[in-house]
């Protein structure tokens, strides 16, 4: 067991997996001398030479391109993009490659990528740099989408995202690179599967990324007014692990779902329409969505009013136990 | 000499020697964005080996690297020509009897193709366009293995790894970066093959090819950028494309390029062969602009009438790929008789594979989304698989 921040538990995961199997490449902007602008990637470049570890020219299709011909050739590339809204220039390759690569060919190419997207807000950054764009490869069929909330995780589902066979989006909650954690390396926990982070009864709280610690932090507010909240990190985002998501509904019979990226189309619709289809008759209320609103992400100093936050979360949880809200005094 | 026809406008060009206007008919409502791009035989800058009127043209650079090409291989070059302009025209028959959806015709191109693909040898790798089924029966992929896509019974018609070339890309212009990032794997691993990226004039205008020489060049990949410059993109001439030869883009990345004529299968080999010796010896990328034209429409449904001129098109039906090498060999009318029925042969072969070809499974829809269990898709072909078992009981 080490202490680390989820930002060096990804690095160590890295470490581990060029380590172990000499197929293993990364390529990214910045990646190589630097570090990467979040430092994920410090060291490697020293340890492992230009060769395992690529810093490349500026073009995010051709870093996702170049990574499908050197999965061709047997390589197990793991891409960073540098920011979320600077993945968009890679999205062909992406969904129009990467994605369909091994339904094309019957299964005789894979394409055993890793993209490592750091993203989300509460950064005060600039455009571009605070978005949310998983639920565009989650729609995205022979995609994998998984994310990470702690530095154990981090590090053990970044190491199994490598490892797998199918591409992987792997999203790194960048405004929680730097919490601390103990991680155990050696530790195991399927990547498909969600993790019931704090028990209850009342409500089933379903958050990923940065926002787990948000939903813990809501359930301790909630639970001090007698209300149990079940929070659930989702971890992967598709596929959606129902079973865990289905027992706890089914315990609760009430489910908010949070999360930064925009509210239509979102994972919340999905995770929404998918509970109320397998939950229909245990349903008490409407599931609650607490997401961003339809918007662009906004300049910094309005992010606080964009991403969901504890207060906002507590108003929900109000709403789905049909509660007066304790500070605005409103009813659903 | 063909360009006797064209009216060469230099004063308007910064490089004019390469930069022609085809003085057609059409001329007069020609825009200037519709100005074409055309092959100049008489500014020396395009390679050529064999003339369209089959003469031999001695060139000291490119002649050594063809010694080997005596009539013999000749003649073998050209039973390819033939048989993958049989294919195409039988794939084309197929489409309009109704047993393919689409196809997309090469004719035209055969000596680009075929000069190309034979120059490779089988641990080289190609990523291609859907237009390259010339090359795809170069490198050994079964006939019936082309028809596959266009018949809608698979995603894509072989395996990548028995015949060293990837299924098509249809997303134009994406390959070149696979090509690229194979080219730099085979540099890791310090084998000595080569990736080539088949295109055409129109994917030089997408982002990806720019991309790919970019990499290629910072990189140093072995791998050849092979630009069929057939003169159209659907309907869009080549002078939409690029208003100077799409070679000279080349040198600005780094990378040094040739134009040679697309028709000439001799000139394709020797460009193609220095090509690929550069990137063995870890010269790195060299960019191919074969200059060629498409003669049929870009695929089965489109009417090329509606944009196409006809003194243009009948231009480059004097530069055939065929025509000159049958000149230049003289073939005996025996050895013309047996490579056209060895061609007709492959094409029954192929007519037959095609319509052997039968519709797939339903539930095969979910095979190979994941190359790993996926509890989402296994969910929808489970409920889907009960759902057409209801209408069986």
């Amino acid at each position: 067991m080490t202490e680390l921040t989820l930002s060096k538990a990804i690095g160590t995961g890295l470490h581990r997996a060029l380590a172990e199997d000499d197929r293993v490449v990364l390529l990214g902007e910045d990646i190589g001398t630097l570090g990467g602008v979040f430092r994920v990637t410090d060291g490697l470049l020293a340890e492992f030479g230009s060769d395992r570890v690529m810093d490349t020219p500026l073009a995010e299709s051709a870093i996702i391109g170049t990574a499908v011909g050197l999965a061709f050739r047997g390589f197990r590339p793991v891409v960073e993009i540098q920011f979320d809204g600077f993945i968009y220039p890679g999205f062909d390759q992406i969904v129009a490659q990467v994605a369909k690569m091994h339904y094309r060919t019957g299964g005789k190419v894979r394409m055993p990528l890793t993209i490592r997207v750091p993203y989300g807000g509460g950064i005060g950054a600039v455009e571009h740099h605070s978005e949310s764009p998983e639920a565009y490869f989650a729609h995205t069929a022979g995609l994998r989408v998984v994310t990470c909330s702690t530095p154990q995780d981090a590090h053990t589902m970044i190491r199994d995202a490598i490892a797998c066979d199918d591409p992987v989006l792997f999203f790194e909650p960048k405004r929680r690179y730097w919490t601390k954690g103990d991680v155990d390396e050696d530790a195991s926990y399927p990547l498909e599967k969600a993790r019931v982070v704090v028990e209850g009864s009342d409500v089933t709280l379903l958050a990923y990324g940065p926002l787990v610690q948000t939903a813990l932090d809501a359930a301790i507010a909630a639970g001090d007014e007698g209300i149990s909240i079940e929070v659930i990190d989702l971890r992967s985002l598709s596929p959606l692990d129902y079973d865990t998501i289905e027992a706890s509904v089914n315990k609760t019979g009430h489910v908010i779902i949070t999360h930064e990226a925009a509210e239509f189309g979102g994972m919340g619709a999905e995770l929404a329409a998918g509970i109320t289809d397998r939950c229909f008759f245990r349903l008490e209320a409407a599931p609650q969505r607490v997401t961003g609103f339809d918007i662009p992400y906004p300049p910094a100093r309005l992010e606080e009013h964009f991403l969901p936050d504890l207060d906002r979360i507590l108003d929900a949880v109000d709403r789905v136990l049909g509660r007066t809200n304790s500070l605005t005094g409103w009813t659903k | 000499m063909q360009s006797t026809t064209a009216v060469i406008d230099r004063s308007a060009q910064a490089y004019p020697p390469a930069v022609v206007q085809i003085g057609v008919c059409m001329s007069t409502a020609v825009s200037a964005q519709r100005q074409q791009v055309a092959l100049d035989f008489e500014s020396g800058d395009v390679v050529q080996l064999l003339d369209p009127a089959g003469n031999r043209l001695a060139d000291s650079h490119y002649d050594p690297l063809i010694t080997d090409l005596t009539d013999d291989r000749l003649t073998a070059l050209y039973e390819d020509l033939v048989i993958v302009r049989r294919i195409d025209t039988e794939a084309t028959a197929l489409q309009r009897q109704g047993e393919l959806g689409l196809w997309p015709p090469m004719l035209g191109q055969e000596a680009a193709q075929v000069g190309s693909a034979r120059a490779l040898r089988s641990d080289d790798f190609v990523f291609s366009s859907y237009r390259e089924n010339g090359v795809a029966y170069c490198r050994g992929v079964e006939l019936v293995d082309l028809v596959r896509t266009w018949r809608g019974t698979a995603a894509s018609g072989w395996d990548p790894y028995t015949v060293g070339m990837a299924t098509p890309a249809v997303i134009i212009g994406a390959q070149t970066l696979h090509a690229t990032g194979y080219a730099i794997g085979c540099k890791k691993d310090g084998v000595d093959s080569v990736a080539v990226a088949y295109f055409g004039d129109g994917a030089t205008s997408e982002g990806d090819v720019s991309e790919a020489m970019v990499f290629a060049a910072s990189f140093a990949a072995p791998v050849v950028f092979f630009c069929q410059n057939n003169h159209w993109a659907i309907s869009e001439p080549v002078g939409l494309q690029a208003v100077r030869p799409i070679a000279d883009r080349a040198p600005g990345f780094g990378i040094p390029s040739v134009r040679v004529d697309g028709n000439d299968v001799l000139a394709v080999t020797a460009v193609m062969r220095e090509a690929l010796k550069r990137a063995r010896e870890g010269g790195g990328p060299t960019f191919i602009e074969a200059v060629t034209y498409r003669m049929g429409p870009h695929t089965t449904s489109d009417d090329p009438t509606r944009y196409v001129d006809p003194l243009q098109r009948e231009e480059w039906a004097g530069r055939d790929p065929l025509a000159r090498v049958e000149k230049y060999l003289e073939l005996s009318d025996e050895v013309a008789a047996g490579i056209a029925q060895r061609a007709d042969r492959v094409a029954a072969e192929f007519r037959a594979g095609c319509l052997e070809l039968d519709d797939p499974e339903p539930l095969s829809l979910f095979d190979n989304v994941y190359a790993t269990p996926h509890s989402g898709i296994a969910r929808q072909r489970s409920r889907y698989s009960a759902y057409l078992e209801g209408f069986e009981s």
